[in-house]
C-alpha cells in the first residue's frame, strides 16, 4: 500500500501540484487518476476528457515527428499538429524520426500530441523531466493559460513548477 | 477510428513496415521446403505423401516469428494507455491487431504455397486441401499469435516463450487442417475452420485483459 486516506476534488480552472520524495506513488496516482489502474479501494470520477503526458511518448521511434503527432491528431479528430509543434517550439524537427529526438525534444513532442487532444484535464506526470529552462518556461505558461480557460490540471513533480494560485498536495502525508 | 488503428497496424506489421517486418516469415517458411527433400531424399511419392504436412509445419513455425512485435513495442511506448484515455477498449484494439496480423502474414504465405508446393511435388488435388486448409486455420493461428504476444508482453524472455506457448495451442487446427490431407476431403478443413472462428472470437477479451494485466504490473 502506498498511501491512504487521500480525498481529492477540484473544479475547473483549479492546478493541482502533487509533490513526494521518489517511490512515494506519484505515478500510481497519476495512472488511478487516469483510469489506468485501479485503486485497491476507493473510485474516481470526472467530467470532461483526460489527456496525459508520462515518461511514455507514445510516439512510433521509426516514424517522423510530424507522421508521429498526425496519427494521434487524426484520432483525436483533426489534422491540424501546426499550432501545437509551434507553441512547443518543435516545428523545424517535422521530418526528424522520433528515435534520433534528444529527451528534452521528446518531451516536447508529447506536449504538443497532449495539445492537439484538446482535453480539459490534464494530467502532467514528472512533466518537466529532461526540458530546458526554454522549455519550462512554455509549460508553466501552457498550463497557466489552461487553467486560465478553465481547464484542470493535475501535476505530479518532484521539481518545484511555477503554476498560479496552485494547491500543493504532499503525499508523504497519506503515507499508509 | 477503427480504419486509422488498422492503417497503423498494418505499416507496422506487412513485410517492409517499420517494426521490422521484413520477409523473414515467408522466406523461412520457403526455407523448409526448399530444405525438406534434401533431408529425406528425393524420393518423388514420400515427398507428395508427406509434403502437404511439412507446408503445414512450416506455416505454423513462420506465424511464430512476429509474435514479439505484435504486443510489446506498444505497451512499452504507452501506446494502449493514449489509446485508453481516448476510450478505446484493448479489446478492440486486439482485433484489429488479430485482423492486421493476419493480412500481414496470411495472404502471402497462401501464395508462398504454391512454390512450396512445386518444390515437394504435390499433386494439384493436394495443393487445394493445403491452400484450403491454410485459410480455414491461419485466422486461428493469427488470434492465437495476438492472445499469447499479449499475454507474454510483460515478461522478460516473452518471444521465447510465446513460441512455446503458441504450439499446444495450434495443434487442434493442425490436426484437422492437416489432417484433411490424408482423408482428401474438406470435413478437417471445416473443423480447422471452426477452430479458427471460436479462437477469434475469444482472443479480443483474453487479449484485452492479457494486456491491462501487464499494465498493472
Amino acid at each position: 500500500m502506498l498511501f491512504r486516506g487521500l480525498n481529492l476534488e477540484m473544479q475547473g480552472g483549479g492546478a493541482l501540484h502533487i509533490t513526494g520524495t521518489n517511490g512515494i506513488g506519484k505515478t500510481s496516482l497519476m495512472r488511478i487518476l487516469a483510469g489506468l489502474l485501479n485503486p485497491f479501494e476507493g473510485s474516481t470520477a470526472h467530467t470532461g476528457t483526460l489527456a496525459m503526458v508520462d515518461e511514455k511518448a507514445a510516439l512510433d521511434p521509426q516514424l517522423a515527428l510530424g507522421n508521429a503527432l498526425k496519427f494521434w491528431a487524426s484520432m483525436d479528430g483533426h489534422e491540424d499538429i501546426a499550432a501545437s509543434c509551434g507553441a512547443m517550439g518543435i516545428a523545424d524537427l517535422l521530418d526528424v524520426p522520433i528515435r534520433f529526438l534528444s529527451t528534452g525534444q521528446r518531451k516536447r513532442a508529447a506536449f504538443a500530441r497532449m495539445l492537439n487532444q484538446n482535453a480539459q484535464i490534464w494530467l502532467l506526470d514528472e512533466p518537466l523531466n529532461g526540458l530546458d529552462d526554454d522549455g519550462v518556461a512554455k509549460i508553466e505558461g501552457l498550463i497557466a493559460a489552461h487553467c486560465g480557460s478553465g481547464g484542470i490540471c493535475i501535476a505530479a513533480s518532484h521539481q518545484s513548477i511555477n503554476l498560479p494560485d496552485a494547491k500543493t498536495l504532499a503525499l508523504g502525508d497519506y503515507t499508509a | 477510428m477503427i480504419g486509422k488503428l488498422l492503417m497503423r497496424d498494418l505499416q507496422m506489421l506487412l513485410p517492409g513496415g517499420r517494426r521490422g517486418g521484413t520477409m523473414l516469415p515467408l522466406l523461412f517458411f520457403v526455407a523448409v521446403a526448399v530444405l525438406y527433400p534434401f533431408a529425406v531424399g528425393p524420393d518423388a511419392p514420400l515427398l507428395a505423401q508427406t509434403g502437404g504436412g511439412v507446408i503445414w509445419i512450416a506455416a505454423l513455425l513462420a506465424a511464430i516469428l512476429p509474435l514479439d512485435r505484435l504486443i510489446a513495442p506498444d505497451l512499452e511506448l504507452g501506446v494502449f494507455d493514449q489509446l485508453a484515455l481516448r476510450g478505446v477498449s484493448e479489446e478492440m484494439v486486439v482485433a484489429i491487431r488479430v485482423l492486421a496480423h493476419w493480412l500481414s502474414f496470411a495472404p502471402l504465405l497462401l501464395i508462398a504455397t504454391l512454390p512450396a508446393a512445386a518444390l515437394l511435388g504435390l499433386e494439384g488435388d493436394t495443393v487445394r486441401l493445403v491452400l484450403l486448409g491454410l485459410l480455414a486455420g491461419t485466422p486461428g493461428l493469427a488470434a492465437i499469435g495476438v492472445m499469447i504476444a499479449a499475454l507474454t508482453a510483460g515478461l522478460r524472455g516473452g518471444a521465447a516463450l510465446s513460441g512455446l506457448m503458441l504450439i499446444p495451442l495450434a495443434v487442434p487446427i493442425l490436426i484437422f487442417g492437416a489432417g484433411s490431407l490424408a482423408r482428401a476431403d474438406t470435413s478437417g478443413i471445416a473443423y480447422a475452420g471452426a477452430f479458427s472462428l471460436l479462437l477469434i472470437a475469444i482472443a479480443p477479451f483474453a487479449g484485452g485483459a492479457a494486456i491491462r494485466a501487464a499494465r498493472e504490473g
